[in-house]
């Protein structure tokens, strides 16, 4: 009887309705059908599962609503990604093409006091260490250099070739462009020479370590660049972070530029001073400068000119409403999944399930994917709805709200939703193991939420290779390895990559999926 | 209640599940507190790092263990009726919840009192070889210190305190899952909301009033300026969660049918 049956769908080959048939006979749809019946039909759980979101949107909600920190707009950079755009400008007006050309004898730094409390970057700035004196030390993204721009609004486009701190000499434009020059500190004992040039659109950066044998750091192409633009030197100097603990304070760089000499039709002969100000936060009175002869200046400036990142301009990270709804969610969906599991030994139905389809394995996978799949639904609504809702509450209270595409919007949605569901499939598996709710329970808040307990304020192992790591799939927030910041959790920063982050749940989930199999084969019920 | 006393002895003393949750809370406890110490590093010296509070980090996982014990000892015999049965034979039930609590605690002091003082040793004999030490300007981890004492008793109070917590909570749900979901909810989600609220002051007043942030505060021994909370105050704030429970507990044990 069985072999014909088989050998009757050989012969069909490849219909997909046969296989589909094939799929049912073995029970497969009925089986899932089965299980759905049983957490649909158990009007607590369902009452749960709808509390899960509920909490997810509450609480994300009420994180928002409590996040009062209005922040100035940032502004957007020509890529349409926020950007800083704060620092001191000494300019001439150049028509059509030409050149600057600069040494750069000296470059220091000094910060103001670091405050043992924490705090966020603005609370540090506005308390304001006024006249109070700085410390020594430099920032490693204190910069000094060439810049050409069109004009001096924020968030214009421009190139510029720069010695910083401790990142050697570099040509960067449009923020987030950059190329390295000569490495090394610049100083009495190693003067840099730089050089921007412009031909059209195309700027050209030069650097030298003696002013005659130049060497070319590369180009950049400022598309519609009009024939009248502003080149001058410049010095900014970005957040300080201490090497331990404590919260950034802003920095100030001064650098001493000399042989300073410009080619090109340069209409007015003197030079401009301008104090770039942007929603930076900087020292107070940061931005001084001194003409020392005729090419010979000594400028101080503050701020930063690079892309945006998160812990620069505002604490609230608008994604960490969305990190705490989903720990509440997750309490609930851990709870539920678990119960699914634990209520079949308790009741006894477990004899009845396994007589009804004597294929254990099955039986957990299809709890496990139905409880998965009602925990994504959940999860993914939910999310979505927060979503919304955060955004236009942060929106309201005056926090900044980073520029997101849709498709960040739709990892966040999504991958929420699959860690939801992948956690309450953990959880069915803990449950299938140990049995006991109060056990399974545990395990699986041990194992998907402690681990944040522990770890997310640094960011460290145990938010890579724990299954808390799947949090990084909310990670919204641009990461530039031309900016200092604590790139840390609370901040939006998580260490692994988003899908590599849920990766590591699905692998813990598909271990502890093997394991319970395994077991319940080899155990009575 | 010297009857009722020796009934819960009995029952949480003849399950097999009690031993094996002591046995994992001390080891749990240990295992994670001596991982800490190992995994610390503070060569140049010079780092905020507290070495009492870094050799009991195991508290933060013992405690599961902890409200797991505690949510059994009740949630079971509502699984398997026994709790007619205790009713019955004393039927002043706030006695029999008591009993319950007495000997839970009693059990669990014991346990805590190994735990951290085998987690305290680690610490002391891992921590000055990662440079956090006497030699680099560190307090020892000594039983003569005051607030290294402090620390240790507090830990094993605040274990205690999370067991009665979990009574209470496991008394008003009855459902051990729901119990011990709301449980680690309780300790677990305060410190994250804590950590992912933007707002400064909120995010210090969560942690004065969590049962975990605020109990925890007994753990420190340096740098107690800082903390949200004073060291016994926060116990003291725990031991108002851990009342409040099992108050709601006992009423609802008073006035509902088993």
């Amino acid at each position: 009887m069985k072999p014909t049956r088989w050998a009757r769908i050989h012969d069909r080959g490849d219909d997909l309705r046969y296989r589909l048939a094939a799929w049912d006979r073995a029970g497969f749809t009925r089986l899932l059908w089965a299980e759905f019946t049983k957490f649909r039909t158990v009007r607590a759980w369902m009452i749960a599962l709808c509390a899960a979101a509920i909490a997810f949107v509450l609480l994300s909600f009420l994180s928002a609503f409590e996040s009062r920190a209005p922040v100035p707009a940032a502004p957007t950079g020509p890529g349409g990604e926020g950007v800083s755009d704060t620092y001191m400008f000494v300019h001439r007006t150049l028509a059509g093409d030409g050149a600057l050309t600069a040494r750069v004898a000296a470059l220091s730094g000094a910060h103001t006091p670091l405050s043992p409390t924490s705090g966020n970057a603005f609370g540090v700035s506005s308390k304001g260490h006024l006249g109070s004196q700085l410390e020594p030390g430099l920032a490693p993204w204190a910069k000094a250099g060439i810049i050409l721009e069109p004009d001096t609004n924020q968030g214009t486009a421009y190139a510029a070739v720069m010695v910083t701190g401790s990142h050697g000499v570099q040509m960067q434009y449009d923020y987030t462009h950059d190329s390295p020059g000569i490495a090394g500190p610049v100083g009495p004992s190693s003067p840099r020479w730089l050089r921007l040039t412009r031909a059209g659109d195309v700027i050209t950066g030069y650097d030298s370590t003696d002013g005659a044998r130049w060497t070319e750091i590369g180009t950049a192409r400022l598309a519609r660049l009009p024939r009248t633009v502003q080149i001058g030197l410049f010095v900014t100097s970005p957040m300080y972070f201490p090497a331990g603990a404590g919260a950034p304070t802003s920095s100030v760089a001064t650098a001493t530029f000399d042989q300073v000499s410009a080619q090109g039709d340069l209409p007015r002969r003197s030079w401009t001073p301008d104090p770039v100000a942007g929603f930076y936060p900087t020292v107070p009175s940061a931005s001084t400068w001194q003409q020392r002869s005729a090419g010979a200046f000594t400028i101080s400036g503050s701020g930063d000119i690079a892309p945006l990142v998160g812990d620069i301009i505002s604490a609230q990270w608008a994604g960490a409403s969305i990190v705490n709804g989903t720990i509440a969610a997750l309490l609930f969906v851990i709870v539920l999944a678990t119960l699914f599991a634990t209520s079949e030994y308790r009741r006894g139905l477990i004899g009845t399930t396994l007589a009804a389809s004597p294929r254990r394995g099955r039986v957990l996978a299809v709890k496990a994917v139905v409880a998965g799949s009602l925990a994504f639904a959940a999860g993914a609504i939910a999310t979505a709805i927060a979503e919304v809702i955060t955004r236009h509450v942060l929106a309201a209270n005056g926090s900044y709200l980073f520029p997101q595409g849709g498709p960040a919007l739709a990892r966040v949605i999504i991958g929420t939703g699959l860690l939801l569901g992948l956690a309450a499939a953990l959880a069915v598996a803990l449950g299938t193991m140990l049995r006991r709710s109060a056990a399974a329970v545990a395990a699986g808040i041990v194992l998907l939420v402690l681990p944040g307990v522990l770890g997310s304020e640094s960011g460290n192992w145990l938010m890579r290779f724990t299954p808390t790591a799947a949090f990084a799939i909310q990670a919204t927030l641009p990461r530039s390895n031309l900016v200092t910041s604590a790139y840390t959790p609370p901040n939006g920063y998580f260490p692994i990559s988003p899908w590599a982050g849920l990766a590591v749940l699905a692998a813990y989930t598909a271990v502890a999926l093997a394991a319970a199999t395994w077991l319940v084969r080899q155990r009575d019920a | 209640m010297r009857g009722s006393l020796y009934a819960e002895w009995t029952k949480l003393r003849t399950l097999a599940s009690t031993c094996w949750l002591l046995l994992a809370t001390a080891a749990l406890t240990v295992a994670v507190s001596a991982a800490a110490a190992a995994a610390v590093r503070c060569p140049s010296g010079g780092c905020a790092d507290d070495p009492a509070k870094i050799s009991l980090t195991g508290i933060y996982l013992g405690q599961a263990v902890v409200a797991v014990l505690a949510v059994m000892a009740v949630s079971g015999e509502y699984g398997t009726g026994m709790i007619r049965l205790t009713l019955a034979a004393t039927p002043r039930r706030l006695i029999a919840l008591a009993a319950k609590a007495a000997v839970l605690t009693g059990l669990i002091l014991v346990t805590g009192t190994i735990a951290v003082f085998a987690s305290l040793l680690a610490g002391a004999l891992i921590l000055p070889g990662h440079g956090i030490g006497p030699s680099h300007g560190y307090p020892a981890i000594s039983a003569s210190d005051g607030p290294v004492l402090r620390a240790a008793a507090g830990s094993v109070l605040y274990l205690a305190l999370i067991a009665l917590l979990s009574l209470g909570a496991a008394t008003a749900l009855r459902e051990a899952a729901a119990a011990i979901g709301a449980v680690l909810g309780l300790l677990y989600l305060f410190p994250i909301i804590a950590v992912f609220t933007g707002n400064a002051s909120l995010s210090r007043h969560l942690e004065q009033i969590a049962p975990m942030t605020a109990g925890l505060a007994i753990q420190a021994t340096t740098g107690l300026n800082t903390l949200p909370i004073s060291p016994w105050a926060g116990l003291g704030v725990l031991a108002a969660w851990a009342a409040g429970a099992l108050v709601l507990g006992g009423m609802l044990l008073r006035s509902r049918d088993a």
